[in-house]
């Protein structure tokens, strides 16, 4: 017999504390796990992420954005682009969805202590390193010099404007906004991300990198900063693949000798290197 | 475990298998099915291919009557134990969702009876072994595959009979069982009459027992040495190049495009070879909306959905994708496991419809050190 403790493909119920539209196709469910003693048991660390199940539809994965140390409750910001999360923003605050976790090895955030942070992101949200800001915002002290790269494509992509103005207003910390393509109300910079890296304030020999979204993007960053000597075990990279099981069983996150889901997301750029610059893992 | 060699004569077989039916095991075996020779319930041993034998090639497989009359004198059918232990489909859980919109989720339950699978080949062992590693050796173990390994008894047969397709000397996985780790029960060897049986595991030593049989005389050993030594010659082999770092130091190569001009894409190679393990989950809901069940079933790197990210396919061509089998396969399952992922078993070169032969691709990569 198996029990439900023991088939690590089922999930558990969770109750939808609150259902933030974050507006761009996005949304934020904060989740709680009916069973208070799953809760109380629940651990993760950013870049970590859940399977979420919409009832009748499916699982996706979806990275964390909560704080680890925030035992009440867990945040996942999600963007609208297939049939599970499409089913999945028509939830309400009360409803209930399937969710089991955490899954993977997320951001090197302790051995980051004391170290300036360089974040590069692309795309919308972002959410794994949202997680990864948050928890620096949460203990500026223990951090660096913190800069954060945030680029899109369309100037009109960029969500979460106040959440930018907000970190801007943290000490010791620089925020480097940049669109492909820029438009007349757009204040902050046009170009790639990398065109900013010139302007950041960090010590190359102590410094961590945490960078997800594209991977056109993360590659031209990669190779601008291993140019300015920021050592290759230093930059970290989250990969995203099919993810179907989260177990390192189902396959689809293979990724050469990786699996993503259980050796990942988070990558160090030495461990992924040999593959990295090829189409098609 | 002392692996004492016992003769057992064929009237015997019938034997032995009631005594496994008696003790409540599902037996499964081989015999003749829609052309081919297949694993299925075994109940009499009328039902085992006596004098069969078949013809294999790349894209090729047909089935002959032979000269001599025994039961396993064929190499390896399309199946292997793989789908005994890692099911085509099978259900993981179950939700159900109540007026108040309360979901309940529900296991499902394992298969738990004992099943004994006999005539199962070197290369299938080797193959099971490698399963284990992955499903139960792993971070986390699947309950599913465990339950229906911890019921499997396997009744090995030693291959006299290669195929043209097998290939399983050179990589070191037959055609005799070498089993350090007992995943075999117990091991036959078909004679020119009767067979040799030894145990593995106490769980097949006990079976012997029960059947009482004689020693064995020293030309029954000499008789099983030169069925080993002639199955062992194979004209099929791995080409001598270091495959595994030779393949990744090759991925632009244009080969994997010239490769790709032939191959469907099709996944029947992944469908038959007994390592792969790829699988998708899906939901299906029952149509009163009550209730949906979770279900895993095979799935293939060569499928369009396999590399799908949000509105992206990493690979969307038939080239990326035989690069990432033959990849995996002999190079980064090394990494994974230990090993590579192939054990020679052929079955890839058999059942492609347009006969990519596995061989012939990677001494593609060969080039001046081939």
């Amino acid at each position: 017999m198996i029990n439900a403790q023991h088939n690590p493909h089922q999930p558990h119920e969770a109750i939808i504390v609150e259902r933030i539209d974050e507006g761009a196709d996005m949304f934020s469910l904060r989740l709680k796990f009916s069973d208070p003693k799953l809760q109380d048991d629940y651990e993760f660390e950013p870049g970590q992420f859940n399977m979420l199940y919409l009832y009748g539809v499916g699982e996706i994965a979806i990275s964390i954005v909560s704080d680890p140390e925030d035992s009440h409750i867990i945040d996942h910001t999600i963007r609208i682009i297939g049939r599970v999360t499409r089913g999945m923003a028509n939830l309400k605050t009360g409803d209930r969805i399937g969710l089991r976790g955490s899954y993977g090895r997320g951001w090197p955030i302790l051995e980051a202590k004391q170290k300036d942070v360089i974040i590069v992101t692309g795309g919308l949200g972002c959410a794994p390193v949202v997680s990864a800001i948050n928890y620096i915002e949460q203990r500026r002290g223990d951090y660096g010099r913190l800069n954060i790269v945030q680029g899109v494509k369309h100037s009109a992509d960029l969500i979460w404007k106040s959440r930018y103005d907000r970190w801007r207003q943290l000490p010791q910390t620089r925020v480097f906004l940049t669109a492909d393509v820029g438009d007349a109300l757009w204040p902050w910079h046009v170009g790639p991300v990398t065109t900013l890296f010139d302007q950041m304030e960090y010590d190359p020999d102590n410094v961590t990198v945490m960078m997800c979204g594209p991977e056109g993007m993360m590659r031209a960053a990669c190779t601008q900063l291993l140019e300015k000597n920021i050592a290759s075990s230093q930059l970290f990279l989250s990969m995203e693949r099919n993810m179907q099981c989260a177990l390192g069983h189902c396959g689809h996150c293979q990724y050469g000798s990786k699996f993503i889901c259980k050796n990942g997301p988070v990558f160090s750029y030495d461990e992924i290197a040999d593959l990295f610059s090829v189409k098609g893992f | 475990m002392k692996m004492e060699h016992y003769y057992f004569s064929t009237d015997q077989l019938q034997r032995l298998l009631d005594n496994l039916l008696d003790e409540g095991y599902r037996c499964v075996g081989p015999q003749v099915r829609d052309g081919a020779i297949m694993y299925d319930e075994l109940s009499r041993v009328e039902q085992l291919p006596l004098g069969v034998t078949e013809t294999q090639a790349p894209g090729s497989y047909s089935l002959n009557r032979h000269a001599t009359q025994k039961y396993f004198d064929w190499a390896n059918g399309p199946q292997a134990i793989k789908p005994l232990l890692f099911a085509p489909q099978e259900k993981l859980w179950q939700s159900a969702q109540a007026a108040d919109g309360q979901i309940s989720f529900n296991t499902a339950e394992p298969e738990l009876r004992p099943v004994a699978i006999i005539g199962a080949r070197a290369c299938e062992i080797a193959a099971m072994k490698l399963q284990d590693q992955h499903f139960l050796q792993q971070q986390y173990s699947d309950p599913f595959y465990k339950s229906r390994r911890d019921n499997l008894l396997v009744i090995a047969v030693n291959c006299g009979h290669p195929a043209s397709t097998c290939f399983c000397h050179s990589t070191g996985d037959g055609p005799f069982v070498e089993d350090d780790e007992a995943a075999a029960d117990m091991v036959l060897t078909e004679l020119e009459h009767g067979f040799l049986i030894a145990a593995h595991t106490d769980r097949g030593e006990k079976i012997l027992e029960d059947l009482g049989l004689d020693g064995c005389h020293q030309q029954h050993l000499d008789e099983s040495a030169s069925i080993r030594a002639r199955a062992s010659i194979q004209d099929k082999q791995l080409p001598q190049f270091d495959i595994k770092s030779r393949l990744l130091n090759e991925l632009d190569n244009e080969a994997w495009d010239s490769i790709a001009e032939t191959c469907l894409s099709c996944g029947n190679c992944t469908s038959v070879c007994p390592t792969c393990f790829c699988h998708s989950e899906n939901d299906v809901p029952e149509l009163d909306g009550k209730s949906s069940s979770h279900f895993r079933e095979w799935d293939s790197c060569f499928s369009q959905g396999h590399s799908y990210i949000h509105g992206i396919t990493i690979r969307s061509n038939t080239s990326q994708r035989y690069r990432q089998w033959l990849t995996h396969k002999f190079s980064t399952w090394h990494d994974q496991y230990g090993r590579s992922g192939c054990v020679g078993c052929g079955r890839c070169v058999t059942w492609c419809p347009v006969g990519i032969d596995v061989i012939e691709s990677l001494a593609k990569f060969g080039g001046d050190a081939s």
